[in-house]
């Protein structure tokens, strides 16, 4: 444990991979923090760097790692602000040593950059052979080629590497509230077993983990939720309390809002049971959570608690999937509909006929007609139509007639087809399993960068 | 009759196959009024043959607001469903159609 103190000030970085970078460097820059955090690792994208990896031993971090660390390190570095992400994906060693190659051009002095390894189970699950939720068989027992085996690793895993003095913390599978629960247990000194504040720092941070989406992004409606500037969306930061309550704030002039309404829809964001949502680190408690407007754009809150952790960790298993092609076209004006639904069914039995796709495997929408919605409020006469047709198979080859049976609809479809666009891409099948803690041991690899 | 759009705003997420949605009411009278009228069976009853168990509600007054489990409607989720929007992001505003 550092110096005591009475608040600490964590940034929200990126709320995902592909998140915007300019509101993090104005956080780094004039935001006065002691963490900026980037959440950067989906379900799927930790599988796909793993593919990655396995074609190159230096990939499988996240592809926008070293533009983000250019833009935040040379303020980061100067402010005396530590990094945490989860950014190192499959790979957080190679990730670290680009890093420090990053820091040793651009960073106000010498930086420690630390990769934290451990959740790569891969091994583990194969001699554990657990069972897979989604299929209810044993691992074992599947056929399709497994590439990554990732466990959700918690706060735990970051502490030693704070303790170490890093200035950079990389991770991979770390859990994305355990990202902001680190430092805070790290620098105020809570026990892992002090479930009920590890509880209400897990809300500051499950609250803090999709950065815009606290300040008025996947908020904003024109009519009835206005929110002002979003072209220049400030990213959020708390002020955290020894006791885990906290004021959230934004920078001034930043775009966007922050009120207990955005606030209130972050806290249920993805929580299907705020009684019990579950992390290595704790089984959280939201249900008693109030937010109060202390200020314009600060907004406290308190009330979050929380009980034992639980004793497995989730493990997300990315198989080898077979390809998935897609072709889409457009149809507008007079029987829009007719004609794209015409155009589906050419396209349907082209598929099965000439190519031998199977059926089940084909899957066709009509956007604009109520795709989005699932058919759940379809229109019958919409005045423009877009036919999206999509299929899984085994080789690239056939995947790719997909989209080239929806463009040769150009010449041999229905009328006034136009906008035909094609994609085939390889499927990581993404499945989950449960591991029992002590199989996976975490570590910590420090690179110092003098300048 | 009152649209839900009138009362509430809404945001969803995704965790596999289940939508979780949330509904947050513009005031306590609003919550009120949805806490008597906007139950499981009614939100159930909205998103139809999607909806393959039993819908969970969590009311959470001092938001307020509520939190509704839909499982089944992902149907394989945005890992597992060749659906444009895998996510259901877009779902969330099919509730604010919801006549009451």
């Amino acid at each position: 444990m550092s110096t005591a103190r009475s608040t600490l000030r964590l940034g929200a970085g990126a709320g995902f991979s592909g998140d915007r970078i300019d509101p993090a460097r104005d956080l780094a820059e004039r935001g006065e923090l002691d963490y900026l955090i980037f959440e950067c690792l989906g379900e799927r994208t930790v599988a796909t760097g793993q593919a990655r990896r396995l074609i190159d031993s230096n990939a499988g971090f996240d592809p926008l790692l070293d533009k983000r660390m250019r833009a935040v390190l040379p303020h980061t570095t100067a402010n005396g602000t530590t990094v945490v992400t989860n950014a190192g994906a499959a790979n957080p060693v190679a990730a670290a040593e680009l890093v420090a190659r990053t820091a040793a051009e651009v960073a106000a002095g010498p930086v420690r950059v630390a990769a934290v390894t451990g959740d790569d189970v891969l091994e583990q699950v194969r001699r554990h052979n657990p069972v897979v939720w989604e299929t209810g068989r044993h691992l074992s027992e599947h056929a399709e080629e497994l590439v990554s085996a990732n466990a959700y690793i918690g706060a735990g895993a970051v502490i030693p590497a704070l303790e170490l003095g890093a200035n950079v913390v990389i991770t991979g599978r770390l859990a994305d509230p355990s990202l902001y629960l680190a430092p805070l247990a790290f620098e105020f000194g809570w026990q892992a077993s002090d479930y009920a504040t590890l509880g209400a720092g897990t809300a500051v941070g499950h609250l803090l983990e999709c950065a815009g989406q606290l300040t008025g992004g996947y908020y904003a409606d024109p009519v009835t939720k206005p929110v002002p500037n979003l072209a220049y969306l400030g990213f959020p930061f708390a002020d955290v309390r020894a006791d885990g309550s906290a004021v959230f704030g934004k920078l001034d002039g930043s775009g966007g809002t922050l009120t207990t309404r955005t606030c209130a829809e972050q806290l249920l964001y993805e929580v299907g049971d705020p009684v019990a949502y579950l992390t290595p680190d704790v089984t959280a408690d939201f249900t008693g959570v109030s937010f109060s407007q202390v200020a314009t754009d600060r907004v406290a809150v308190e009330g979050a608690t929380g009980g034992i952790r639980p004793d497995e960790l989730k493990v997300t298993l990315g198989f080898r999937g077979g390809w998935l092609g897609e072709g889409q076209i457009s149809y507008a004006g007079p029987r829009a509909l007719q004609r794209a639904e015409l155009a589906g069914d050419i396209v349907r039995q082209r598929l099965r006929e000439v190519h031998g796709l199977a059926a089940e495997n084909i899957f066709v929408e009509f956007i604009g007609a109520g795709a989005a919605f699932r058919g759940l409020d379809a229109r019958s006469d919409p005045h423009e139509v877009r036919l999206r047709v999509t299929a899984q198979a085994a080789s690239f080859d056939a995947a790719d007639a997909v989209g080239w049976e929806v463009e040769a609809l150009y010449t041999n479809g229905p009328a006034a087809g136009g906008g035909a666009r094609r994609s085939t891409t390889e499927v990581l099948s993404i499945r989950s399993c449960l591991i029992p803690r002590h199989l996976v041991p975490t570590d910590v690899h420090l690179l110092e960068v003098t300048k | 009759m009152t649209a839900l759009d009138l009362l509430a705003d809404v945001r969803t997420g995704d965790k596999g196959s289940t939508l979780i949605l949330a509904v947050f009411p513009r005031d306590d009278e609003s919550f009120r009024y949805l806490l008597h009228r906007l139950t499981g069976a009614v939100v159930a009853a909205h998103f139809g043959d999607l909806v393959t168990g039993d819908v969970r509600r969590t009311a959470l007054p001092q938001l307020p607001g509520f939190v509704f489990e839909l499982p089944g409607v992902l149907g394989g989720g945005v890992t597992g469903s060749p659906t444009l929007d895998g996510h259901g992001k877009t779902l969330s505003y099919h509730l604010l159609s919801l006549d009451l």
